[in-house]
Formats: C-alpha cells, structure tokens, sequence
C-alpha cells in the first residue's frame, strides 16, 4: 500500500446557496463522481429515485438527512458529510438555504477555511448570495468560491458567466475576503465539478474539485500570537511523576518551543517554557491547531480558562467587548439580560449592555434605529463581562476572537460573537 | 510556513483530543462506552494521549450483552491491565434477570435493541453525566447532523430538532440534573481515516478484524459467525470461510465479508476498493430505512 495518505491534508468548506439553486445535487455529485459513494448507497438512492418516478438519479438524495425532513422534502440543519482524493480529505458542512438559515450558515462557516456559494447562472447575484457572501466575510472565511450553476439552461455561454461575475465582483469590494474565485459549472450534467467540460472552451480556470485540492491553506492559521488556553492541568499523581504538573491544551496560534518566555494571563506571572509534551515523549515545537501538554520551569498557579502567551505580542484584556452577534435561539436576545459567556477554556458572565446597529444583511447597510434581535438578526452590541476576557480582534484569530452566550435557564447556545 | 502543517490525520486527532479534554473539563463524572470495536479503541487510545503521562481519569463502560465474541472480551480485559484504565460492566443478561428487559425471541432474535436499556441503567446506576462513544458521522445518513456534544433529556433522549447549535470549537456541556450528554469526539473520522490511524499509531486490535477461517452461515447478505446464541433456518447450513469483521458488535448480527486480508495494510486496500458501507453488514439497520434513527432517540449509542 502507497503511503500517500500520510501527507494529505484536511479541507473544511461550507456550501451556501439558496433553495433549488443545486446545491444537494453538486454535493451528490461531488461524492458520486470522486467515488466518495458506497454501492449500497447507490442503490438505496436509485430505488427512492424510482419509486418517485424520477427519470434520473436523484444525486441530491445522497445528501438527505433526518426522516422528519425526507417526509417533510426539506433539509432544516447543518449536515456533515466527508469526501476524500489522494491529495485532501474534505469535511463539508452542508447548511441548508431554508428557514433558520442564517443560523446554520453561520454555524458551518465557524470551522470552514472555504465557503462555496452557489448562483443560479438563470438568475444571477440575489439578494441570497449576498447575504451569504457576508456571512462567509464577517466569519472569516478566507477562500471564497462562487460556483456559477446550472450554465445548461443558458446554453453554457460566456456572457451569462463574465456579467455575473462582475456583478458580484461590483459588490464584494464591500466585502472582507482577499481570494475570491468563479467557476462555471452543471452540477446536474458534471460540467467542471469533476471532469473538465467539454461544452464550455472558453473557461480556462480548474474544475471545482482541482481548486478545492490545490488551493493553499498553510497560511489560514495565525502562526505569529503565541496563545494557549489551558484546557486542563494534568497531576498524575504516581511515583515516577510526582511533582509533573503540565497544562493541557489546544494551540489557538504561534508557535511553542522549550526556552520560550511566556507570561501567564490574567495572572501575568512569567516563566519559561520546559517541555511541550505528548503520550509519545516530548517534542521541539507546537503550533495550530495541536493538542499538546505544555510544562513550565517554575511553580506558578495556573488553571483551566487561564491562556500562556507570549511577552512580545499579548492579546486584550477587558471586561468591555465590542461584539458582533448572531443571534441564534427563538427566544429573542434581552438587552439589559445577562448570559452564561463562553470563549475558548474560560467562562463567566455577561450583560448586554447596549445594541449598536442592526445589520441589514441583504443590502449590507446598518441600522442604528432597530435594537433588537430575534433568531437570525446580526447585531453590534457591547457587553461588560463578570471578569477579564483574554482576547484578539477575531479578524486576527478567530479561536480566541470568537464567543458564545448561553441562556442561564434553558442552558441553550443562544447567539455566537466575533469580538471586533 | 509549510513546516508548520498537520496531516490529515494529525488534524483529525488533534481535534479529539481537544474534545476528550473538554469533555474531562465540563463533566463532573465522564466515561468512554468500550464495545471492544475498533473505534473505542480509537477513542480510548485518544484518550490516553488527552492526559499523559497521567492515566485515563475516568472509567471505560462496557454494555455487555452476553452475547460476545470471546475475542473481544479477552482483548478488553488485556487491554484494561496494560493501560491501567478502571472498567465498569453492564450486563444486559441481568437487565433480562431483572426483568427489565424482555428477550427476543424466533429466528432473528436479538440484544441489540436490550443494550438501550441497560446502557440507560448503567448511566444512571453510576450517575455518568457524559458518555463518549466512537460513533462517526459517514456511518449512516442519521448521524450526519450529530453534535459533538448531544444532549440527552432526563429519558435519556435524543431529540433531533433540539440540538444545540456548535460553533468554532465551543462546546457548551451545560444540564439540569438528570440529563446527559453523549459526546463523539472521532465525530469527523471516516472509516478509512480509523483504519489509516490504527496503522499509523500501530493501535492494537482484536484479531476478529483480520482475515480468519471461522464456522459461518450464509444469512441476509453477509457470514454470521456460528454461535451458541443461533438458531439455525432450515436452509441454513454451517460452513467454513476465511471472513473478517468490519464492525464488531452482538455476535449473533454482525456479519463478517470473505476476505484474504491477513494485514492491515491489506484491509485499507479492500476499504478502499470496498463498494458497501461497513453498517451495510449489520442486520439491525437492514430492518428499515431509518431503523438507527429510531433507536437513537431512543437513547441508543
Ligand atoms: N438543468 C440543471 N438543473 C439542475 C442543475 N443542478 C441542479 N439542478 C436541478 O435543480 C433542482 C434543485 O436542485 P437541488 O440540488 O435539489 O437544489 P438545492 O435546493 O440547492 O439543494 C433539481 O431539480 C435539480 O435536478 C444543473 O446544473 N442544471
């Protein structure tokens, strides 16, 4: 056996378009045609495609989820569904373009590094693919692709595909994403998903799944703030570790290595670091997104929602956030209310002391008027937190840039932030 | 920069690990549910690399339905004593004593749907307030909208339209009393990625996963191990394959695939030629289309 699996990498994209665009058929085809597909899949589709008299097979099918929706015929949650070639594994968060769906696109687009929106070559830019293309800029995304459907039904000529593309490139220069990219393709007929088209010569761009196996995401990672919110403390407790104290963790960015000076937030106590370890011994350096066990030269307090960082670029620390929301929940957002405050491995609460503006997703305008929020609205608001928040702008780290707020009676993830 | 990237498989354990510590960090009395296949040893195997060179701090669960293959129960008890780990048993036999449970009878009769119960008992008895399990979402379409974290009500309940929302890597583990969570931290491991890992960290598995010549019979599209717990159909004969397990689970519905794969190099290559889904071979999800879906609200793994 090849040992080519031992350098692939992981993709996690999110899909976003709004219904009957084909979305669940470029999925199923994305799937089908890179062989993704089991036999007994195949044929469970076929056998549904037929009983509903289809002529084709229903590619869409593959992607269909729980029973409620397949009696209902609509998708109402994000969905994970997983794809491999020899070059990347791919984890799609597949959100659906119905009800709630600034909610769920919000939800997949949280752990995406790409976002595929989808237009309807019939249709053009709507208002959808602009509200989707915020949600991708205002979570960061940083690859945006905007596949340009069904180009079948306008003959796959060049003209329908440049005017939407300069359409949408008209409006995202009021967008925060620097690699935007257009692909014409026919999700029903396989035009450029898989296999090059043969009907469009005069698109000299990569297939949609050449550019999602190439596209560069080494630099998505903040490689320059050292942070490390300590998860954990691990105290063995036995006879051969007596005195080990290590702090467990995830990198949320930089890179650590034995020798390094680091401060402790929000104690600020300084030390060095002296070994960064594993179940396999310890080793010279950990960078994002590792999980690993850091140990220190000196005997300082530190627990669980504490960060070690490094002296020469520390994150904020504040008890005042300026916060972009989401709000989630069908309980609408109580200004004035207090929440359960969740960021990285630390938490407390948190009052919503003031809304800002509403933003209008469909025309990327703000509302200074409006101070509400109800399930799906967007939100500027300032919060005041029960104790410090150690943090980065989210532009600049989207780990320890991002909260969630928490209802106190119904323990529900009510809103997700991005702190400005 | 390029120096500073993760394999695939690297990311995927990364993010594990991330999630067993989370879960230590939030729950006041956390376990792994063992079944003795592959991917609990996975995620006992993560579990281990989560709090070295401290020990597993919480208990391993095993649902014990009587109907094992020894294989499995002499691999958990050796691996149990070389990692240290505490192993806590519920036995679906007593829940049956007990009158819990009621056995199945006739010719497909099974414990599979028992375990729910016993499961329940078990988290209850012994007041777990988060169950980790290996389950995956690529194994079955009703998995594929699974949380990490996913709450269970005080039955014990999955409510599919009542899931919390997951973003970035925040994991909210909050509950009344009497609730759980269960929570599947290799949610994002396909098949090939388990099989990938196990050859790359040289994870040991019960041997039932390598091609072996065993005493089967030919039912519903797959070799059923022959066993004390069979009844035999009429047509039914005994006969004698070389037969590997994708999925380990009750001997008397887990069905194995003829196989020359004696290595797990050669079990990657069939998985990765292999044209059925590993729950293809289960006879419990062959009951009906959404079969696992029902189960799962139920309280199921
Ligand atoms: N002609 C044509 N039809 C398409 C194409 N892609 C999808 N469709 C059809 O558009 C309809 C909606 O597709 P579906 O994938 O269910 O859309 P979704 O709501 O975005 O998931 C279905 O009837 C598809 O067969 C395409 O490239 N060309």
């Amino acid at each position: 056996m090849s040992d080519g699996y031992l350098d692939m990498e992981l993709l996690r994209f999110t899909t976003a378009g709004s219904v009957d665009d084909g979305k669940s058929t470029l999925i199923g085809r994305l799937l089908y045609d890179s062989k993704s597909i089991f036999e007994d899949q195949i044929e469970q589709v076929k056998a549904t495609s037929e009983r509903k008299g289809l002529e084709h097979v229903d590619l869409s099918l593959l992607t269909d989820g729980l029973r409620d929706e397949r009696e209902q015929g609509i998708t109402i949650d994000v969905a994970y569904r997983y794809f491999a070639t020899p070059k990347r594994k791919f984890i799609i968060a597949d959100t659906p373009g119905h009800i709630q769906y600034t909610r769920n696109m919000v939800t997949g687009a949280s752990t995406a590094n790409l976002a595929l929106i989808l237009v309807d070559a019939r249709n053009g830019v709507i208002e959808q693919t602009r509200r989707h293309s915020y949600i991708a800029s205002l979570l960061q995304i940083p690859h945006l692709i905007v596949c340009i459907n069904k180009m079948d039904l306008v003959d796959y000529k060049e003209e329908a595909f440049t005017k939407i593309v300069s359409d949408y490139e008209d409006f995202a220069s009021k967008l925060d994403v620097n690699d935007i990219r257009f692909i014409p393709i026919s999700a029903l007929h396989g035009d450029n998903v898989v296999e090059r088209s043969d009907k469009m010569d005069w698109y000299d761009g990569s297939t949609l799944l050449y550019s999602l196996e190439t596209i560069h995401i080494g630099s998505d990672q903040n490689h320059i703030d050292a942070r490390f919110p300590v998860q954990t403390v691990i105290r063995p407790h036995s006879d051969e570790y007596h005195d080990y104290r290590g702090y467990a963790g995830r990198v949320a960015g930089g890179i650590f290595r034995p020798g390094d000076e680091v401060i402790v937030q929000p104690s600020g106590f300084k030390s060095k670091i002296r070994s960064v370890d594993t179940l396999d011994g310890p080793i010279e350096q950990a960078f994002p997104p590792m999980s690993v066990t850091l140990t220190l030269e000196d005997d300082i307090d530190v627990s669980r929602g504490d960060m070690i960082v490094r002296e020469n670029n520390p994150p904020r620390t504040s008890q005042d956030l300026e916060v972009m929301l989401c709000w989630l929940n069908e309980s609408p957002m109580l200004t004035g209310g207090k929440y359960v405050l969740r960021h990285t491995s630390s938490e407390c609460r948190a009052m919503i002391k003031e809304v800002v503006y509403k933003m209008n997703i469909s025309d990327l305008t703000r509302n200074m008027d409006d101070k509400t929020a109800g399930m799906n609205d967007i939100v500027k608001v300032h919060l005041r937190t029960t104790k410090p928040i150690i943090n980065d702008p989210y532009r600049r780290n989207r780990q320890t840039g991002s909260i969630i707020l928490v209802d106190e009676t119904t323990n529900e993830t009510v809103a997700a932030g991005m702190i400005v | 920069m390029s120096s500073y990237h993760l394999t695939h498989l690297r990311e995927l354990e990364a993010e594990s690990i991330y999630v067993i510590r989370e879960v230590y960090a939030q729950f006041d009395n956390p376990a792994i549910l063992f079944s003795g296949g592959k991917d609990s040893i996975v995620v006992t195997h993560l579990a281990r690399k989560a709090f070295a060179p401290a020990r597993i701090p919480f208990p391993l669960v095993h649902i014990d339905t009587g109907h094992n293959f020894p294989e499995t129960m002499q691999f958990r008890d050796d691996l149990m004593e070389r990692i240290g780990a505490k192993l806590v048993v519920g036995s679906v036999q007593q829940s049956i004593d007990q009158g819990r449970v009621k056995e199945e009878s006739g010719i497909n009769a099974s414990r599979n749907a028992l375990q729910t119960t016993t499961l329940l008992d078990t988290i209850e008895k012994n007041k777990f307030d988060a169950a980790m399990g290996g389950a995956r979402r690529d194994e079955e379409k009703a998995r594929a909208k699974e949380r990490f974290f996913s709450h269970r009500d005080d039955f014990g309940q999955w409510d599919p339209k009542n899931q919390r929302p997951e973003l970035w890597n925040i994991f909210n583990g909050k509950k009344n009393m009497g609730e759980h969570f269960r929570v599947f931290p290799i949610s994002n491991w396909t098949e090939m990625d388990v099989w990938q890992y196990i050859l790359m960290e040289n994870i040991e598995i019960p041997s039932l996963y390598i091609a072996h010549e065993r005493d089967v019979i030919w039912r519903d599209g797959s070799w059923l191990p022959m066993s004390d717990y069979i009844n035999l159909r009429p047509d039914e004969k005994v006969e004698r394959k070389k037969v590997r397990f994708r999925t380990l689970g009750d001997i008397t519905i887990t069905g194995g695939v003829e196989s020359d794969a004696d290595s797990l190099e050669k079990i990657i290559e069939e998985v990765a030629a292999s044209r059925n889904t590993e729950r293809g071979m289960r006879a419990d999800d062959k009951r009906s289309e959404t079969s696992m879906e029902d189960r799962k609200k139920q309280g199921y793994f």
